[in-house]
């Protein structure tokens, strides 16, 4: 059940897109997600769609890998488009029934929001799925750097990050095993009025919390028993290299882009 | 209360890249009252196996049924939790109220047990796990050592008075006077006539306690005989990331000695008379 959950996930494997730099990866993802906030007509859209399914490809992890992404979301794209559907009134009436009216700019923006979403999740997913969370915190920590010039503690959220990553599945494993565990002594989690399933989750939380904090003290003296003491001076077994590829493939991405601002704004006048 | 299980195959995360086959068409037949180990490497599906006993996983293909209940029919769900008990590795993970005995009567109280006949039972089982009753009672399980923990929550199990008991790698990081108790602890409730299944990766606590073994590999059942046999097979068991018990080792070496003694010898005491029968009998030289 909770295996499904496919959010932040990396699956390894060895196409172009797992091999560029993370930097690389994340300003993209980046540009990706401003641009699709600003984008302003359908065709932008499927331009926006098609390249992504390029990418898709390019990047060889299935398909129906990438619906599951999206799937427990449907619920929350259904309520926005209903949303901008029924309570925008601006332009003109298309249809009204009722207390109900759809005008033509409501239809156009509860498209576009379900685009919005889909493209969003689709796109950011791509990252981590490609990504390893170690590449993906050392590239966000490279990019930070600037930042360091203000006291900003770069490095340090970069491993707060790194930690919180790699505990996800180990909390999820925890999960799944203490309720497994409370399950078989007659626990139910699956039935029962709201108050009652609330109440059910404490035998799963206290011993879920308890487990955090004991890994989480095991983990700093481990840390420290192999002289862990910040970013100062630290090296690092996998060094990012801006290569040749990345070049390309910023260069291509740059083009992908630009053709879609292009036609947002300039083409459409 | 026997156990069937039917050409059971278990897959983990089907359709995904993570995709495992962790039960491949296993089958077996677990008898009322038998001391039954499973013993394989780690990801040999061993912990997959036992959690379809009580229909916490259902099998993928093939079915699984208690008593001839099928683990598919929910509405039976918590009947077969009350009859099959189950310890999972370091049960201490798992405890979580303000005091030893509300979590002990957490399980019997899931299931329907009457206020009044609580006490009884968390009483029973504390005197089982040999933790005195007023002492602990009103402790919180957090405070106690690690020892009195898993204690506390096998006791937990024990309280649901289960007809039959799994226990996944029950002596796991216990020292060696803890394990001596948990070995005695399985006899003594497997007299009391509950059937006892029970992980390990000790062949010496398979020894000790077994009277029948399974070994598997890569979810499927390499080996289901009585230990002796199993023991006798050492080449295979070594193979597949696996031992013998001290005992079988020391006879096998003896024997590539001088000595003919019987393989079956596992545990100390009957190493012992081997020994003592074919110094006596075979030679004079003292």
């Amino acid at each position: 059940m909770l295996r499904d959950l496919t959010i932040g996930q990396y699956v390894p494997g060895d196409s172009a897109l797992h091999r560029l730099d993370a930097r690389t990866k994340i300003l993209s993802a980046f540009a990706f997600i401003v641009l699709i906030f600003i984008i302003k007509t359908y065709i932008g859209y499927a331009w926006m769609a098609v390249g992504l399914m390029i990418v898709v490809a390019v990047s060889g992890i299935p398909v129906t890998f990438i619906l599951k992404g999206i799937k427990p979301l449907w619920l929350i794209i259904l309520i926005t488009v209903i949303i901008n559907l029924f309570f925008s009134q601006e332009g003109d009436p298309l249809l009204s029934w009722w207390i109900i009216t759809i005008t033509d700019a409501g239809l156009r923006l509860a498209i576009f929001m379900a685009a919005r979403l889909i493209l969003l999740i689709t796109g950011t997913s791509l990252l981590t799925l490609t990504t390893s969370p170690i590449a993906l915190t050392d590239g966000l920590e490279s990019l930070m750097f600037p930042l360091k010039a203000i006291r900003f503690p770069a490095h340090e959220l970069a491993m707060m990050m790194t930690i919180a990553l790699r505990f996800i599945p180990t909390l999820m494993d925890e999960t799944e095993r203490i309720m497994k565990a409370q399950k078989a002594r007659g626990a139910d989690f699956e039935s029962g009025r709201l108050m009652q399933r609330a109440k059910a989750l404490v035998p799963l939380l206290v011993p879920l919390f308890v487990g955090a904090f004991r890994r989480a003290d095991e983990l700093a003296l481990a840390m420290e028993a192999r002289c862990y003491r910040g970013g100062e001076g630290r090296t690092r077994m996998k060094q990012l290299t801006f290569a040749r590829r990345d070049l390309y493939a910023a260069l291509l991405l740059l083009a992908w882009f630009a053709m879609a601002i292009v036609e947002s704004y300039w083409l459409m006048r | 209360m026997p156990i069937e299980v039917r050409d059971v195959s278990y897959t983990y995360m089907p359709g995904t890249p993570y995709e495992t086959r962790a039960l491949d068409g296993v089958s077996l037949t677990i008898r009322d009252g038998e001391r039954l180990a499973i013993v394989g490497h780690t990801g040999s599906g061993k912990s997959t196996l036992v959690q379809h006993f009580n229909g916490l996983l259902l099998p993928s293909q093939g079915e699984v049924t208690v008593n001839g209940i099928s683990t598919k029919e929910k509405s039976r769900l918590r009947e077969l939790r009350r009859e099959v008990g189950m310890v999972f590795q370091y049960p201490e993970h798992q405890l979580f109220e303000e005091t030893v005995y509300k979590d002990i009567a957490f399980g019997p109280r899931n299931l329907g047990c009457p206020e009044a006949e609580m006490e009884a039972r968390v009483r029973h089982a504390l005197e089982r796990m040999e933790l005195d009753f007023d002492t602990v009672k009103d402790r919180s399980p957090f405070e106690l050592s690690g020892g009195q923990q898993r204690r506390v929550a096998i006791a937990g199990v024990l309280a649901m008075q289960p007809e039959i008991l799994i226990l996944d790698e029950p002596a796991a990081g216990l020292d060696p006077s803890g394990k001596q108790h948990m070995n005695e602890l399985l006899l003594s409730l497997h007299g009391e006539g509950i059937t006892i299944i029970f992980i390990t990766h000790n062949m010496d606590e398979v020894a000790e306690i077994a009277e029948r073994v399974m070994v598997m590999n890569r979810g499927q059942v390499y080996m289901d005989d009585t230990p002796d046999h199993v023991f006798a097979r050492e080449e295979e068991l070594r193979e597949i990331g696996l031992g013998v018990p001290g005992m079988t080792q020391l006879i096998s070496m003896l024997n590539r000695e001088c000595f003919d003694l019987p393989m079956g010898a596992y545990t100390v005491e009957k190493a012992y008379s081997a020994i003592r029968g074919d110094l006596g009998g075979g030679s004079d030289a003292s």
